[in-house]
């Protein structure tokens, strides 16, 4: 029988992973956006099930309002990475030192 | 204990979601990133499905896989990333990276085999009957309850939509673009001088007069 724990430890693996993908990919930062993506895959997955577990509908709407924030911050991003390429011809994480920050 | 369709079905997609998540972060190519990318995404939906959440299952197989990763392998496939370059310093974080994702995993299980998530205080519930609509019951509460959100989203998708148009548009000024307003304004008068002079040749008939 499958368990709340059952959906929680697959989106406890899911993030961990996501989160290894960020210190092995900290160069690309194409990698590093999809990293975030699944990052917030796992979260909600956590919402749907405490949703289902619960019988409260207020975890799918909060899923629906994360998908929507996800997809614009994957659009933006993407449009500041095509801007960077162009200015700078490199997306390497190390190079974009030009605020010395 | 009996090994449900329902538990096949959970452990199969789990397993081809996790070894997608592992081949999005270690494969070498950007493009075959993305497509791993979408199997997890695809692996994610039929989850949600055996939690019985249908409509947002296939709002991320619509939006997800349809609009967010066609974007990124657009991206991908126009940039012209050096690979090797990017490659550099993977092995050398491996093993810090290894260490704090198994220390999260470790530290997450030891606080989700808590009781209160147990089967036994938080059991299945019953399956919905079968002209149960999820989507009717998501819709009802998203116009009622959470309309203001939900239109607080909406303008996050526009503010999303022209940021990303307007950092991307570029202005090129050698190229030539039609002026409308100038095109209708122009008049004869300012392009267009008669000149009135002599006629450079001598009269034919004149000249034609003259030897006879």
């Amino acid at each position: 029988m499958i368990s709340l724990t059952h959906y929680l430890v697959l989106g406890a693996v899911l993030f961990s992973i996501a989160v290894v993908g960020i210190f092995l990919n900290r160069k690309n930062v194409v990698i590093l956006l999809m990293a975030i993506e699944l990052l917030l895959l796992a979260v909600n997955i956590n919402f749907v099930a405490f949703s289902h577990y619960l019988q409260d509908i207020a975890g799918q709407v909060f899923v629906f309002f994360i998908l929507t924030v996800a997809a614009a911050e994957a659009a933006i991003g993407l449009a500041i990475l095509i801007v960077l390429f162009r200015n700078r011809h490199t997306i390497n994480v190390e190079d974009l030192n030009r605020l010395s920050g | 204990m009996t090994f449900s369709f329902l538990d096949f079905a959970f452990y199969a997609f789990a397993a081809v979601l996790i070894f997608a998540a592992l081949m999005v972060v270690t494969v070498r190519n950007p493009v075959k990133a993305a497509l791993f990318l979408v199997l997890a995404f695809f692996s994610a939906a039929c989850i949600w499905i055996t939690l019985e959440a249908e409509f947002l299952a296939i709002v991320l197989v619509l939006v997800y896989v349809g609009a967010v990763m066609v974007l990124f392998l657009f991206v991908v496939m126009m940039l012209d990333i050096n690979l090797v370059q990017m490659r550099e310093g993977f092995g050398k974080y491996l093993p810090v990276g290894g260490f704090v994702a198994l220390l999260l995993v470790a530290e997450l299980i030891i606080i989700l085999n808590a009781k209160v998530f147990s089967p036994d205080s938080m059991p299945r519930p019953a399956g919905q009957p079968a002209d149960y609509s999820n989507t009717q019951k998501l819709g009802e509460i998203l116009y009622t309850q959470y309309a203001y959100p939900f239109e607080i989203a909406a303008i996050i998708l526009l503010v999303a939509i022209v940021a990303a148009i307007s950092l991307t548009l570029r202005r090129r000024p050698q190229t030539r673009y039609q002026k409308p307003a100038k095109q209708i304004s122009a008049r004869k008068e300012d392009r267009l001088r008669v000149v009135s002079m002599k006629s450079e040749k001598p009269d034919p008939d004149a000249a034609g007069a003259g030897t006879e």
